[in-house]
């Protein structure tokens, strides 16, 4: 049954391959439906093998499957093989089972995306880099893997790649993971100098024999490979940036799999571990300490639901540092495998409710939800039971172990380690009271959207005021020009009065009898008429002046009515109703009813949207996982020898530098207790102050406590800044030095040969010269020679 | 008077200088090219006096050797000559340039 160990990568590995040559023929859900049957033979190949190992005895449980010789050279060869033990079987077991789960949430959560059969295409691809990682029997096998889980981490956080924000977020990832994997390739070479070969198998052997300094480089190199892959101090920063890739890539990449391959790592190199100076093994516990803590203050201050859980698994990822660091290897795997259970639901379900509120992702707009999505929300709370180490729920066993190992070892390193709990509990319930309780958020009106309402309106003001004041403009212009009509219309009356008196004159000068005698009276007739005519016109012109200064005083009052109204607008805007930044529970709406009619169209179209519960392929996983996260402490109960089941099974991979508890039965009962009290302190306080509202969250959520996420925008300003420069300085010196020195030889010999050609002249009397020249030179040489 | 080998070499000097003087000063192909068949039977001239002055048939060899080289030479450098004179007839060496660099 051991044979079928190649099975486990070959499974996914051949889903990638029918999912790259059909996939987009096979399409929606068919692609999906086929990734996760293969993961789904993954796990089945998984536990046969598993079931195979149990029918060994327990020192024969070292199994190595040879499928190939991949480099052959010289001395040095390296197969393809996988190394089955009990170690890597427990991370098959995990990876395979929770990536199944996760496929198959995929299979809801892609529904609709254009871009479907090539998600499953990285998704099978990164379970099978990843269990190469795991199943490997070689360092140079789980470096190919490794890179394998890098490249398709980039590949599926920058899957949506056409935000520029995603693109980018897959960069960083992708060279940051760079700078932990050459260490992981210098560790490899350093290996090689000292044992002569990189199978797992030979080192085991050979490591109690290498001298204290190469051990103590090999363990620092492979920390600094595990800090980029599990993303701790000072590499952690690719990870809260990793959540812009879909949610079950975050569950899958970032919880489950490729950021527990350090711990992995360095457990499997446990024996090197043991022989190198003590000192390591402190920086490491102390590395994962602090990035544990660092980790945590920064998740209380998130509003990002994927956030928060993202600094949440930097966070547990410092415990299983810090459990390698004491030499707790068996409650780290143990930690491991419950955080990949309670984790996977953790972000599985948040997910499920961005799915369910229309990819909204800040938790100060969701709440109350567990009405709406009871079975995500029913998830989500063990999930989050599980994680505040609350007994009996996973979580709480694993963490207890690790701290109850550093306590033996060093009781600072457990303080900090507590502190830490009690700021997981506490951010952990703050999620889940802002997600699932409380109103729903999710109707609330934007602070952009209040915005955009006012804006509109104060356009609309000043847009009257603007014609108020064009009005005024014109009226004016009419008063002006009646006003030049009128002693027109005046001299006119003048002018009808003079003719008028001229026709009388005339007509009364000249006898009737004469000839033109008709002619005058006609002309006295016409003048008597234009008098009153042009008084008519007068008096019209007198009325369009008054009409004019009329509609100039009406046109100076629309203006400054409108210029009252946007006085009036501008004062609401400034006692608007504010969003508040930090929200409880219990905080209120803001009142928005005297603008409603101004509100823009994304308000309007989530007022008409239903938050709802996810498809069953979305929730079967998390009724899956929440189970798991129930009962998975069951794997490893402290209580007495017999229920070490994990410890046993772990037993024949763990060969030295294991920590030996010393604690008595009752220190182990305190420390239980003062954990349990601490998490469920944590839990009431943040009750407390975001659901009861006792205590204002701004007291709480200070800016400071970023630290993780100052130190990220430091970098950024460091590699935005000084760093491109050096960079830039040093493509500078590769493009003109190195390569002006590459280039140089042959423009040295073309230049040179330019410059002799000019003695090709083609004259053959030339050649002839030089050719009797020469001769005569040898000769003189020669005999000068022959007589001296 | 006895004629010795330093008459034949001093004549074997005189025939090279002039074969080289002329293969210097001469535009004329076919001229170039007698000048060079006289230089090399002034070598040969002064292989046989050596040979006959120091009695060994070595020289001798050497000439049958330079006679042999000089016939294929003439084959084809005439040939070249010919069909080089046959598109320009009233053509000099300097007008040849086509080789330079």
């Amino acid at each position: 049954m051991l044979e079928a160990a190649w099975l486990i990568p070959a499974f996914p590995l051949f889903g990638f391959l029918l999912i790259l040559l059909v996939g987009r023929r096979l399409g929606e859900p068919l692609a999906g439906w086929l990734g996760t049957a293969m993961m789904g033979g993954s796990f089945l190949a998984t536990v046969t093998v598993f079931a195979g190992l149990l029918a060994e005895e327990e020192p024969e449980r070292f199994f190595i499957q040879k499928i190939f010789t991949w480099v052959p050279a010289g001395s040095f060869s390296v197969d393809v093989g996988f190394l089955v033990d009990p170690l890597s079987i427990a991370m098959c077991l995990f990876i395979t089972g929770v990536g199944t789960l996760i496929h198959l949430y995929s299979v809801g959560y892609m529904h609709g995306d254009p871009n479907f059969s090539k998600f499953f295409l990285y998704l099978n691809l990164f379970a099978a880099s990843m269990l190469v990682l795991v199943l490997g029997d070689n360092l140079l096998l789980t470096f190919l893997g490794w890179e394998g889980v890098g490249l398709c981490s980039y590949l599926l956080i920058s899957f949506w790649f056409t935000s520029e924000a995603n693109a980018s977020a897959g960069k960083k990832a992708f060279v940051t993971n760079r700078i932990g994997d050459f260490g992981f390739m210098l560790g490899m070479f350093l290996v090689f100098k000292a044992i002569g070969s990189i199978n797992y198998a030979d080192i085991i052997v050979e490591a109690p024999g290498l001298a204290i300094g190469t051990a103590t480089g090999i363990t620092l190199l492979m920390f600094l490979a595990a800090t980029g892959k599990s993303a701790q101090i000072p590499l952690f920063v690719w990870l809260p940036d990793a959540m812009a890739g879909p949610t079950p890539v975050s569950a899958l990449i970032h919880a489950a799999t490729m950021v527990t391959s350090g711990v992995y790592l360095l457990t499997r190199l446990n024996p090197v571990l043991a022989v190198s100076e003590p000192w390591t093994l402190d920086m490491i516990a102390w590395v994962g300490a602090i990035t544990g803590l660092v980790a945590a203050l920064a998740a209380v201050v998130q509003n990002d639901i994927k956030k928060v859980l993202a600094y949440s698994t930097i966070s547990q990822l410092g415990y299983l540092f810090m459990a390698v660091g004491v030499g707790a290897y068996v409650p780290a795997i143990f930690h491991m495998i419950t955080h990949a259970f309670f984790k996977a639901l953790l972000f599985l379900g948040s997910g499920s409710v961005i799915h369910g509120v229309h990819d909204e992702q800040d938790m100060r707009r969701m709440g109350g939800l567990y009405k709406l999505m009871p079975i995500t929300a029913g998830t989500f709370i063990i999930g989050w039971l599980a994680i505040a180490g609350v007994p009996p729920f996973a979580g709480f066993w694993s963490k207890d172990e690790i701290l109850l190992y550093a306590f033996d070892v060093n009781p600072a390193l457990w303080f900090v380690g507590l502190v830490t709990a009690l700021l997981t509990a506490f951010y952990m319930t703050r999620q889940v009271i802002l997600t699932f309780f409380g109103r729903t958020r999710f109707f609330d009106a934007h602070a952009d959207e209040i915005e955009a309402a006012f804006t509109g309106r104060l356009e609309a003001a000043s847009a009257g005021i603007q014609a108020a004041r064009e009005d005024v403009v014109k009226a004016q212009e009419a008063l002006d020009k009646a006003k030049t009509d009128l002693p027109k219309r005046k001299e006119a009356i003048e002018k009808a009065g003079a003719s008028l008196a001229e026709a009388s004159a005339a007509v009364e000068a000249s006898s009737p009898e004469a000839d033109g005698h008709d002619k005058l009276v006609k002309a006295l007739d016409k003048a008597t008429k234009a008098v009153p005519k042009a008084e008519d016109a007068m008096a019209k012109a007198r009325t369009k002046v008054v009409d004019a200064e009329l509609a100039v005083a009406a046109a100076e009052q629309a203006q400054v009515d409108a210029a009252a109204l946007r006085r009036e607008i501008d004062a609401a805007r400034s006692n608007a109703p504010a969003v508040p930044q930090h929200v409880t529970a219990l905080t209120p709406a803001p009142d928005i009813s005297e603008f409603e009619d101004a509100m823009p169209d994304s308000y309007r179209a989530r007022q008409e949207y239903h938050p709802h519960e996810s498809p069953w392929t979305m929730t079967l996983p998390l009724v899956a996982l929440s189970g798991f996260a129930i009962v998975a402490g069951g794997l490893n109960l402290p209580f007495t020898k017999d229920l070490h089941f994990l410890e046993h099974w772990l037993e024949p991979s763990l060969f030295a530098n294991e920590h030996h508890l010393t604690a008595s039965a009752a220190t182990k009962w305190i420390l239980a207790a003062i954990a349990i009290a601490v998490g469920l302190v944590a839990i009431v306080a943040a009750f407390a102050v975001y659901l009861r509202g006792s205590r204002r969250p701004e007291s709480i959520e200070n800016p400071n406590l970023g630290l993780a996420v100052a130190y990220d925008r430091a970098i950024a300003t460091f590699a935005g800044g000084p760093g491109t420069e050096a960079f830039e300085s040093a493509a500078w010196f590769d493009e003109n030095v190195i390569d002006g020195a590459v280039d140089g030889v042959p423009s040295l010999i073309s230049g040179t040969a330019g410059q002799a050609r000019g003695l090709q002249s083609g004259f053959v009397r030339f050649y002839g010269l030089v050719v009797v020249l020469g001769t005569g030179v040898l000769v003189v040489v020669l005999l000068r020679s022959l007589v001296l | 008077m006895e004629v010795t080998a330093t008459w034949y070499l001093v004549l074997s000097a005189v025939l090279f200088s002039l074969g080289t003087f002329g293969l210097l000063t001469r535009r004329n192909p076919l001229v170039m090219f007698m000048c060079v068949e006289l230089m090399l039977n002034a070598v040969n001239l002064s292989f046989v006096a050596f040979s006959n002055a120091l009695g060994d048939l070595a020289g001798q060899t050497a000439v049958f050797f330079v006679l042999v080289v000089a016939a294929a030479e003439v084959v084809v450098g005439l040939s070249i000559v010919v069909a080089l004179l046959r598109r320009r007839p009233d053509a000099t060496v300097d007008e040849f340039v086509e080789m330079r660099g």
